[in-house]
């Protein structure tokens, strides 16, 4: 009377996809990448060499690496205080981020009263206040929080409050049909639904941070990869700047990386991760 | 053959409104007493409902066909406590209805499984909602699964399960917590006609072994006769009883049951209904 063959037929989906799967994220997942930053490493070099630029306009990539090796145990140093406000400001986007998202989400009359304003600090250049930060809390971290903090919130609300929207109300209506309190129906329902997209937020919102901080260290401070730009920058020392760049860049993979695995820890249904879900189970 | 009963008039006395509440204190199965809806919206009024006066009997298949936007989804949704009337009252197994009391399962068109949780988790929802006890409903869960043919597949997400496969979990979800009631809105409205016609054998066989009172909304003529013991035949917006009719054919019934004269006459005679009016949906 049951599908049988349907029955088989899905058990057969399930198992073929899993193999596949695992060898196909170990070669994607890496080898392409760093395949392609290597051509464009070449290119770099080659049109350096072909058109003759100065190393005072564009170091080679030689000198950038020479740096990377000779100096590495300042850059680290000086990354520390630039990853710490990074972090710190992240973390607060994600803490009062969603929070907002709920409340906007969830009300008519907040959304009306506080939405316009939002998009409306977002077109406020954060480079242009980031001094003002300096004004009220001195040289030390704390502005460069504030300025992470700054860049990383709005993406987090956006991708919110689309995710607390994008609930089906037939759902909502289910689940309130038998008698769940608001609390418990936006715990089973509402919040899981929206992880997806606050996820997206919170990787948006991480590699903004990472120019927050930056920006933070830009406009006073003695610390920091930004710091190490400006001053090099300063002395024309092409190769230092560079190498200060690139360890920007890895903060910003490593830190997207950090979150991509949070994700697939905590929402392992979701169709993103289903290649995943399928080598784990 | 099969008699229409009258519709009752669009503007009950409030007499007739004490008489019929009288009777449904205490009445199993659902009573509906001078119900109407108008939704109020920024644009003006939307009335989506005339006053409605019906009775289903407890064990009863109670078929609903209307035009669309005649105001099905709302008389359900009324029934389940999620809306109020503007005006009359509902009775479900006697108590007036002014919230969500639980005493309802509820399958829509999309089986809105969440896909978060396992197809045991997710028929599981409706305890979780009213807080009843995990331990005492999980063997009752199994056993629904059991009973639609869902056995071994506790632990697969949803979006492993083929449409058919969804929709009977989110069968097995509405009477997890044995509500009287059963709500269904166009549950097979997603499904392929081949699917469909095995859904509805496999509903009717759920129905007679768990002796639960019915209310179906269904677009298909055919599928309303096949299924119900009565189909009510809804006019279009604002919507108000056309007819009710009786459906004399024996159960159980199989597929054959189509072939009956009886039940062609029966659908053709309902069809009628709306050839005057636009058509279905
Ligand atoms: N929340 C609402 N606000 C205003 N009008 C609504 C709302 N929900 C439904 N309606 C209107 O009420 C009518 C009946 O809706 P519905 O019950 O969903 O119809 P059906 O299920 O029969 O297609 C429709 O015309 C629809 O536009
Ligand atoms: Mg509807």
């Amino acid at each position: 009377m049951f599908d049988k063959n349907e029955v088989a037929r899905e058990r057969g989906v399930a198992e073929l996809k899993a193999p596949g799967a695992v060898s196909k994220t170990l070669n994607a997942a890496w080898v392409r990448p760093v395949l392609f930053l290597l051509f464009i490493v070449v290119a770099w070099d080659l049109t350096i060499r072909l058109f003759r630029i100065p190393p005072y306009q564009i170091p080679a990539p030689g000198d950038v690496l020479v740096v990377l090796w000779t100096d590495w145990p300042e850059l680290l140093r000086q990354a520390w205080p630039t990853t710490y406000a990074t972090i710190c400001g992240f973390l607060l986007s994600a803490v009062f981020g969603i929070p907002v998202a709920m409340l906007i989400a969830g009300s008519k009359t907040v959304e009306s009263y506080i939405y316009p304003l939002l998009v409306f600090s977002q077109s406020v250049p954060k480079i242009a206040i980031a001094p003002l930060f300096v004004v009220w809390f001195g040289f030390g971290i704390i502005p460069k929080v504030i300025s992470a903090f700054l860049l990383g919130f709005f993406p987090v609300v956006v991708s919110a409050v689309q995710g607390f929207k994008s609930v089906d109300p037939d759902m909502v209506d289910l689940a309130r049909a038998m008698q769940g309190s608001r609390f418990k129906v936006f715990c089973a329902v509402n919040l899981p639904h929206a992880m997806p997209a606050i996820f997206s937020g919170l990787k948006v919102s991480v590699t903004l941070a990472v120019v927050g901080a930056v920006v933070g260290e830009f406009v006073g401070s003695n610390s920091g990869i930004g710091y190490v730009l400006q001053r090099s920058i300063g002395t024309f020392d092409l190769p230092t700047m560079f190498a200060a760049l690139v360890i920007l860049a890895l903060l910003g993979v490593v830190l997207f990386w950090i979150v991509d695995r949070i994700e697939r820890f905590v929402i392992p249904w979701h169709v993103s991760q289903r290649d995943d879900f399928l080598f784990a189970a | 053959m099969s008699a229409a009963t009258n519709p009752t008039g669009p503007n009950p006395s409030v007499a007739h409104l004490r008489v019929v509440s009288d009777r449904a204190a205490g009445a199993p199965g659902i009573t509906l007493a001078g119900v109407s809806k108008t939704y109020r919206s920024r644009d003006g009024d939307v009335p989506s409902l005339r006053p409605l006066d019906f009775h289903i009997h407890a064990g009863e298949f109670f078929v609903v066909v209307g035009p669309s936007g005649c105001g099905k989804s709302t008389l359900l949704k009324m029934i389940s406590g999620l809306l109020s009337p503007s005006t009359g009252e509902i009775f479900v197994e006697g108590e007036a209805v002014t919230k969500p009391h639980g005493n309802v399962g509820i399958v829509f068109q999309n089986s809105l499984l969440l896909p978060w949780r396992n197809i045991l988790a997710n028929v599981m929802l409706p305890i979780d909602m009213k807080g009843l006890p995990r331990e005492k409903y999980l063997p009752r869960a199994k056993d629904l699964l059991k009973l639609v043919g869902l056995e071994g597949f506790e632990k697969k997400l949803p979006w492993q399960l083929s449409g058919g496969m969804q929709q009977r979990a989110s069968i097995c979800r509405a009477l997890v917590h044995d509500p009287k009631i059963m709500l269904m809105d166009e549950p097979f409205g997603a499904l392929d006609a081949m699917t469909r016609e095995r859904m509805n054998v496999e509903l009717m066989r759920i129905q007679r072994e768990t002796g639960k009172t019915v209310l179906l909304i269904t677009h298909s003529i055919p599928e309303a006769v096949f299924l119900a013991d009565r189909v009510l035949v809804m006019t279009e917006r604002p919507g108000s009883i056309a007819a009710i009719y009786d459906v004399p054919l024996p159960r159980p019934r199989s597929l054959d049951a189509m072939a009956d004269p009886v039940f062609t006459e029966l659908v053709q005679r309902i069809r009628k209904h709306f050839f005057t009016q636009s058509t279905l949906d």
